[in-house]
């Protein structure tokens, strides 16, 4: 059957657009398709999954508008014409209860992946996780480990297939800490914390970021996580610890100054209870912290 | 009643519907303001809560006050479709001076707070309290500028079918902002003196 | 006392681009002027447009500001587009940083409220009092302050352009980014004000309709035999009357926290920001669908009338309608998965989200079966609907993905999200909106608009939305989160950037191809006149009375039985007949609602700028204005049966002609 019209050639400029698409993505610049850690690997799944689901529905209207528009054409005189003919309790039906079916397919998997990728859910491993307690500043992003007992400015490293759990706030406006290649993001807000655990599953260094606009540097607001062999995270904490830098509460309210593009810095850690207090503070007037509302007219 | 009805305008009905539409709109207004007060009502910052700020005897007195003022209002209605005149405006009086009472109570009680250092700089829950007992008031003014204007209409004009119209309105309203004000006395002052 | 408030000459002071689009407003409001004076129209202006109470006249109004915003809102893109191209590695771009993040601010707030909903209250106030049988609207001198009121947002948000800033906080301002103490300027209380006059004027208007079409239908109809667009503008509605008072209320929460120092979404002081972004959606998620229903009513209106056969499925679709209307209010949380709300709670709001998908998938189906067994006639209007099935369909699909909060976690607050809320938003309500306007531009004017620049810009549009989105869909599962205004020459990001900003051209040269087919269709007016009333072989009553549409609508009020009554009655051959007729009375003219707004404008201007004396006097304006309107107890006009006579016997010897 030959189809033309405007139905047809709309439908060829979004397939070949489309299948344009699908060939760029096939490129491999796609970080969320071709993730590096295990959430961001069932996350994966998961889309493709519900997309498939969903072109069950799609692929069938485009081809139903498509023979429609053709054989109901005005000049087609011979095609059957019944302008009364307005319901049918089957037909109706029947398109009441395709997309119930796929909805419920999909519900099932909403609920299922909403609880098994959780991100507050500690990740199934062998491996002890390690905490690491992240502070969105402006515009940068603080990392403290506090079992470590160092800290380091836009760059975050640990051992690769050791589960991360990283607890998130900020003392900043909200912002939205994202590893793309090793999992979905969470917000950063101030005066709460947020949970996220991630796994990468090889070595390598992939780019985090911001997600949520902060302010003007919010675009430089971009660190590296480097998951690295055990041995090498060790021995990127003891440099840490070497280097000389301490991380108090005054090196910290200096850090905390609205600042773009900082470079890589490392610390070691002197004060357990830095984040907590961050978090805190919002929360309850500190003792001597009298200018907390008065920030940020530095802009 | 029955003339009165008579005489009253074939787009009465619009009105008076068209009123209780904006009514539910207003509902959800303070609905917004209710719910933001139930979150933040326990965000005093360090401050002080509702059980060592809210005093009950003088809101129960602005209680007495408003619901009186919604029963005078009542009763220039009912006179008002007896069609007599000096009743409606006596009642829309006694009505306008309680609820200017009502009005001056609680302004006492805001510039007593905001005195004592408990403005609604202090913390989330005094702006919560603030803003949600201050739109009431805020309203209560609309309804006595508004009962000010129609009491001249009706002095001056008599009570036109117009007159009437506006005259259920502005009940309507009033009662409203009574109703309103039970679960601002309820959810802000009663539950908050007794947590 | 400062007189100015916090104003200063510095407020007139912008960088280049900014300096250009002001002087670039500046020329064209002093060209509007000037031609006024120059065709001696101010009176016609006053008395024919500025003072009209007609919602017919007030729907052309809202469309041409909307039109004018529209363009706006593409300049605004074109930044973007060129800034986000250009603005990597060394390179940063075209505009500041501050500028950029006011452009795509600014671009996010026109294009919903000034833009969308422009069109969208202009179609309803020019079509539904047709369609219902109806002479006006419940409350006429409510409706123009409803519009000016749109119009004083209009021009306060402009206003920001030239004294003063935008916010850069992005289109819906989530604090604490938008909290004094991170934007203390006057950008932010711009978008307040702006937003809360606008929105005023929107909740009356929501009042205003819903009263009209429960209260003044034609006898015999009943809500049954409504036609689905009324229905979907009641849905509409009652989603604004539902909807509108949470947005009024967050913006006033706000604009406290910015003035009188409060502590409702501060990040300290025991103010909740979360609670703000779950009331702005609580708002903005029902908006999506107050822009979404109109449209699909606008759709299933030109599926019947093109493929010449009664809408199939109405029950199903109006169950639907409402389906979607209630379903709109528990789903706003998909928003923000990921602020950590729990598993059972996202997943809660994702599986409504999916649920969602349902009725609307109904109406896809009804909308294919209505062409099924039809006669389809490929007019432009039919053009806008077939793109929008495709569009739509792939939008609804990725909407579909980011209801799962699992993969949301991936793509929220990417590009990804941009493409898809751009495929809704252009896809399905801009594409309506197009179609409703081509539809029943006849109506309005009398006369058609021309059908192969309608093509041609249908085209450009359509293959412009592609190329300039779905290298945003691959951008966002690149990792490309929005509104960056600069990134690494090693995300390898920037040829679809690239890309995206040729489809933007392109649809640039569909937006010129709108302006040619205007200019065209006025200019060769006499060659497509439409004479009868009926261009398009309609099924709805406004089919029946003539093009344009006299001020009274109907001569005599319709009573009906059917529900495609002028269908029918052509069917049966009684589409017109010969009445008596009687005077008609319809409401005075009005310039009380520009006075107002007016006053609602300069009010707005002056609590951004803090000018406390003239916040006073512009509140005591609107007040003694409001009190002068409601003693004038002269309202109304006759139209005598003789003026009505004469009107419509012109109007058949048209019909006649033809």
């Amino acid at each position: 059957m030959k189809l033309r019209g405007p139905a047809a050639a709309i439908a060829v400029i979004t397939v070949v657009i489309l299948a344009a698409a699908v060939t760029v993505l096939h490129m491999g610049g796609a970080v969320i398709l071709n993730p590096k850690g295990m959430v961001a690997d069932q996350e994966r799944t998961l889309l493709i999954v519900a997309t498939g689901l969903s072109l069950l529905v799609i692929i069938p209207v485009f081809i139903m508008t498509l023979v429609i528009t053709w054989r109901y054409r005005e000049t087609n005189t011979k095609a059957t014409y019944q302008p009364n003919w307005d319901r049918s309790r089957t037909a109706e039906t029947i398109w009441w209860l395709i997309p119930t079916a796929l909805i419920l397919a999909l519900s099932i998997i909403t609920w299922q992946s909403s609880h098994s990728l959780d991100p507050a859910k500690a990740l199934a491993s062998s491996t002890p996780p390690i905490t690491v307690q992240v502070i969105a500043l402006d515009w940068k992003w603080l990392f403290i480990y506090p079992d470590q007992h160092v800290a380091s400015v836009n760059m975050v490293q640990f051992p690769e297939g050791t589960p991360v759990h990283f607890v998130i706030t900020s003392d900043a406006p909200m912002n939205s800490f994202w590893i793309p290649a090793l999992g979905g993001q969470i917000y950063a807000m101030p005066g709460m914390s947020t949970q996220l655990n991630l796994m990468a599953n090889t070595t390598g260094d992939f780019k985090g970021s911001s997600a949520n606009i902060s302010g003007v540097g919010f675009a430089s607001m971009r660190f590296v996580a480097r998951s690295s062999s055990q041995l090498a995270f060790e021995q990127w904490v003891a440099a840490a610890k070497a280097s000389g830098n301490a991380l108090t509460q005054a090196s910290y309210d200096q850090l905390a100054k609205p600042s773009s593009n900082n470079a890589v810095k490392v610390y070691t850690l002197t004060d357990r209870s830095l984040y907590d207090r961050t978090v805190m503070k919002y929360m309850m007037p500190l003792p001597q912290s009298s200018e907390l509302g008065s920030y940020g007219s530095t802009q | 009643m029955s003339v009165v009805r008579a005489v009253a305008p074939p787009d009465n009905d619009k009105t008076l519907f068209g009123f209780w539409v904006y009514l539910m709109t207003d509902c959800v207004f303070f609905a917004s303001l209710f719910a933001t007060y139930a979150v933040l009502h326990t965000s005093t910052f360090g401050g002080p809560g509702s059980a060592q700020l809210f005093d009950l005897p003088p809101v129960l007195a602005e209680t007495f006050i408003l619901l009186t003022s919604s029963f005078t209002a009542g009763l220039a209605m009912l006179a008002a479709h007896r069609g007599n005149k000096h009743q409606v405006l006596g009642w829309l009086m006694v009505t306008f001076v309680l609820g200017a009472a009502f009005l001056g109570l609680e302004l006492k009680e805001f510039h007593h707070l905001a005195t004592t250092g408990n403005s609604w700089r202090r913390s989330g829950f005094l702006s919560a309290f603030f803003t949600l007992v201050g739109t009431h008031g805020l309203h209560i003014s609309v309804g006595l500028v508004w009962m000010g204007v129609l009491m001249t209409k009706v002095w001056r004009s008599g009570l036109t079918a117009v007159n009437l119209k506006r005259l259920t309105l502005v009940s309507l309203f009033w009662h409203f902002l009574d109703i309103i004000w039970i679960f601002i006395f309820t959810m802000v002052y009663l539950m908050g003196s007794l947590s | 006392m400062n007189l100015a408030g916090r104003l200063t000459v510095s407020a007139f002071m912008h960088d280049p681009i900014t300096m250009g689009g002001v002087l670039m407003m500046i020329v064209l409001g002093l060209g509007v002027v000037g031609a006024l004076f120059y065709f001696k129209r101010w009176r016609w202006l006053w008395r024919e447009w500025l003072t009209a109470l007609d919602p017919k006249k007030i729907g052309v109004m809202y469309l041409g500001l909307a039109s004018f915003m529209l363009l706006r809102g593409v300049a605004d893109v074109m930044m973007i587009r060129v800034q986000q191209a250009t603005s990597v590695g060394a390179s940063h771009g075209i505009v500041s940083t501050d500028t950029f993040q006011q452009v795509f601010s600014a671009h996010g707030t026109i294009m919903i409220f000034f833009v969308a909903m422009g069109f969208m209250f202009g179609l309803i106030n020019l079509i539904v009092p047709l369609q219902i049988g109806a002479r006006d609207v419940a409350f006429p001198f409510l409706n123009s302050v409803s519009f000016w009121l749109y119009a004083s947002g209009l021009a306060l948000i402009n206003l920001s352009l030239v004294i003063g800033s935008f916010s850069p906080a992005g289109w819906l301002a989530y604090p604490p980014l938008s909290e004094l103490a991170y934007s203390p300027g006057v950008g932010v209380d711009y978008w307040i004000w702006s937003l809360q006059i606008a929105g005023l004027g929107s909740l009356l208007s929501g009042i205003n309709f819903t009263v009209t079409i429960l209260r003044m239908r034609a006898v015999g109809m009943s809500l049954m035999k409504m036609p689905i667009f009324v229905w979907s503008v009641l849905c509409a509605m009652a989603l604004v009357i539902f909807a509108f008072p949470i947005l009024t209320a967050t913006l006033a929460m706000l604009a406290l926290d910015r003035t009188l120092g409060m502590h409702f979404f501060t990040a300290t002081g025991g103010g909740n920001p979360m609670m703000y972004v779950n009331l702005i959606w609580s708002w903005g998620h029902p908006e999506v669908y107050i822009l979404m229903l109109p449209a699909f009513g606008i759709y299933s209106e030109i599926v019947a009338t093109f493929a010449r056969k009664r809408l199939f499925g109405y029950k199903s679709m109006v169950f639907a309608l409402g389906a979607i209307t209630v379903l709109s209010f528990i789903v706003w949380l998909h928003h923000f998965f990921t602020m950590g709300a729990g598993a059972d709670v996202n997943a809660f709001f994702g599986i409504m989200t999916g649920v969602i998908a349902i009725p609307t998938g109904v109406k896809v189906f009804n909308w294919l079966f209505t062409m099924y067994r039809g006669r389809i006639k490929f007019a432009t209007p039919m053009y806008w609907f077939l793109g929008f099935v495709f569009t739509f369909t792939i939008g609804g699909m990725t909407g579909v993905l980011m209801s799962v909060p699992a993969i949301d976690f991936q793509v929220h607050n990417t590009l990804f999200l941009v493409a898809h809320f751009h495929n809704m938003i252009i896809g399905g309500v801009l594409f309506g909106y197009f179609a409703g306007f081509s539809y029943w531009f006849p109506k309005m004017f009398g006369f058609k608009l021309n059908e192969r620049l309608g093509r041609y810009a249908f085209w450009c549009w359509f293959v412009g939305f592609l190329v300039a989105f779905m290298p945003l869909y691959i951008l966002g599962l690149m990792g490309a989160t929005r509104r960056l205004d600069h990134y690494d020459a090693s995300m390898g990001w920037q040829w679809l950037f690239i890309v995206a900003g040729v489809g933007v051209a392109i649809i640039c040269a569909g937006i010129g191809f709108q302006l040619l087919q205007l200019a065209v269709s006025i200019w060769k007016r006499k060659a497509n006149q439409d004479l009868t009333g009926d261009p398009w072989n309609g099924r709805t009553l406004e089919w029946s009375v003539a093009s344009p549409a006299p001020v009274y609508n109907f001569a005599v009020l319709p009573v009906v039985s059917e529900r495609d009554p002028f269908w029918e009655a052509k069917e049966a051959n009684q589409a017109y007949g010969l009445a008596k007729y009687s005077d008609i009375v319809m409401p005075k003219n009005s310039g009380m609602g520009l006075i107002i707004a007016g006053f609602a404008f300069i009010f707005g201007f002056a609590v951004v700028w803090h000018i406390w004396w003239l916040v006073a006097l512009a509140l005591l304006g609107v007040i003694v204005s409001i009190v002068v309107r409601a003693s004038d107890d002269d309202t109304e006009a006759i139209i005598p049966a003789a003026e009505v006579q004469r009107l419509e016997a012109a109007a058949r010897a048209r019909r006649q002609t033809a």
